[in-house]
């Protein structure tokens, strides 16, 4: 069961973010200019809800004096010691080998899709809680994670 | 986090919720005045707020954040950071089990020039603290606000206040007009072991002076990484102007300036006394054996080192175990998460005094059973 319906994706509209529990585990969507990028809303440093943190760009500088705000929003700094984390692949920015956070792919599926992968079909939860079934109409489409088989943490 | 080990917090920054906060405790004759004596014009207020500012002058550059808090710690009810009692007891108090949180509220009252605005707002301070947050919530522990500078008037607050034996410690920053060792400090000194209290000194402050010695630096993170200069100089002076000496009971706190430095600090003193000892005669000891006697030092911002095995080092070099005190600087951005700052592989008994022992033995806490919680 890794697989979990969040929401209608027109309810994250582009710029937005929202926080997710997904099995235990949770997770943070944003809509980056159109593109769904999630990743776990801990922070590897001291454990900060990174999520809360501001969504920023790359800000780089090829030689003293100059600045590059580049990517905008696909940056999230953390709200405790403002370490950053790139978006698309989890890593940090000051040290991206060994200080990373995990980071999920996002699927945008037809509603179709979605009733049709929906229980009793295995593989698919509908979420992000239980209880809280995401009613799925045809016309629609829904963000979908994968957390694979990253263990509890 | 009920299961989490009980802690006791010793640098945690209450805010005032507005700017006319402390107003209700002060003199009507202060209170009209304090209106026109608004530090800034609005403008310029407000710019400094929406960069990010909690400074004193020298060190205008913007904070990385908002106040220097933590992006999570704005209360929902739209007050700053730490202004709100129960935000604060669910964010800190409960959220990590603290037992006790020690209150060092940073009101830019010790700068203060005018040092009458000053007396009068270190008052109103002291009382808003015991209104707002000592009486309602058992769990709060105060610092003394002081001008500082004006030694004698802050004893007497000292001697005014510290009846209550809630307040459990006098508070300085570590920049001063002059080096704290010197004779116009004595009396804070006097009225602290009169007391029973010891002196807290935290990192911050102005006295007139930049951070660093070679002039004011660019960037916040140089002030971010300087803040051993003042502590390094400040324990100096106390040692060698024979504070130490004069007040055998005075405990000294050093609050949030780390303390990876102080081993070579005391390889340094001890080696200088050693040759240059004549000029300060009543050292009868070695400066690192007053440092290890008097001194105690909070743990954030928690010293990162490279490898883990080099904090134990530090330990080691230190031989202090009995005198760390851990901190969060709660809701400062650099706050120290209880669970997470300390290094995991740290020896249990040590854990359990730095996170609560060497405190509650410190500062003379009441035990709490947990019983009564
Ligand atoms: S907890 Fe995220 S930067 Fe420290």
């Amino acid at each position: 069961m890794t697989k979990h319906v969040l929401c209608a994706a027109r309810e994250l509209a582009v710029g937005e973010h929202r926080v997710f529990d997904v099995d235990g585990r949770s997770i943070g969507v944003y809509n980056v200019g159109g593109e769904f990028l999630a990743i776990r809303n801990r922070c590897p440093h001291q454990g900060g809800p990174l999520c809360e943190g501001v969504q920023v760009g790359a800000l780089i500088s090829e030689e003293p004096g100059t600045y590059i705000y580049d990517r905008p929003g696909e940056v999230v700094r953390c709200p405790w010691h403002a370490w950053e984390f790139d978006l698309r692949t989890g890593t940090s920015w000051f040290d991206p080998e060994h200080q990373r956070v995990k980071f999920y792919e996002v699927q945008v599926l037809t509603g179709e899709d979605v009733a049709g992968l929906m229980p009793p079909r295995p593989g698919m939860l509908p979420g992000p809680y239980r209880a809280e079934i995401v009613p799925v109409s045809v016309e629609d489409a829904y963000l979908v994670i994968d957390v694979g088989h990253i263990p509890k943490g | 986090m009920a299961d989490a080990e009980p802690l006791i917090d010793c640098d945690v920054h209450n805010a005032l919720a507005d700017d006319g906060a402390l107003g209700p405790y002060m003199p009507q004759a202060w209170r009209d005045r304090r209106e026109a004596l608004t530090y800034l014009p609005t403008e310029f207020r407000n710019v400094r707020e929406n960069l990010g500012d909690r400074s004193y002058i020298g060190a205008e550059y913007p904070r990385p954040t908002p106040r220097a808090s933590r992006v999570d710690a704005w209360p929902p009810d739209g007050g700053a950071p730490a202004s709100d009692l129960d935000f604060t007891r669910a964010q800190l108090l409960d959220r990590w089990n603290v037992e006790y949180a020690v209150l060092n509220p940073l009101l830019g009252i010790g700068e203060m020039l005018n040092l009458e605005l000053a007396a009068v707002m270190a008052r109103a301070a002291n009382d808003w603290l015991v209104d707002q947050w000592l009486d309602p919530e058992p769990r709060f522990r105060g610092s003394i606000v002081i001008p500082y500078e004006d030694a004698v008037w802050s004893a007497g607050e000292i001697d005014r206040v510290a009846a209550d034996d809630r307040f459990v410690q006098a508070l300085m920053l570590s920049r001063t007009i002059e080096p704290m060792g010197r004779r116009r400090y004595w009396p804070i000194y006097e009225a602290c072991e009169r007391n029973g209290i010891p002196l807290g000194i935290h990192n911050g402050g102005w006295g007139g002076h930049p951070m660093t010695p070679t002039g004011f630096p660019t960037f916040y993170l140089e002030d971010a990484a300087a803040m051993a200069l003042a502590f390094q100089a400040q324990i100096t002076s106390l040692i060698c102007e024979g504070v130490l000496h004069r007040f055998p009971r005075l405990r000294i706190v050093l609050i949030e300036g780390g303390f990876a430095w102080l081993p070579s600090l005391m390889w340094r003193l001890d080696r200088a006394w050693e040759k240059l000892r004549v000029e300060v005669p009543h050292l009868d000891v070695p400066p690192s054996v007053l440092v290890r006697e008097r001194f105690w030092f909070s743990t954030q911002p928690m010293e990162e080192t490279e490898h883990p095995h080099q904090f134990g080092e530090l330990i080691e070099d230190l031989d202090m175990s009995d005198r760390i005190l851990f901190s969060t600087d709660y809701p400062h951005w650099d706050f120290d998460s209880p669970n997470a700052a300390l290094p995991p592989r740290l020896d249990t008994g040590l854990r359990h005094k730095i996170l609560h022992d060497n405190a509650a033995a410190l500062y003379a806490l009441p035990a709490v059973s947990p019983a009564n919680d």
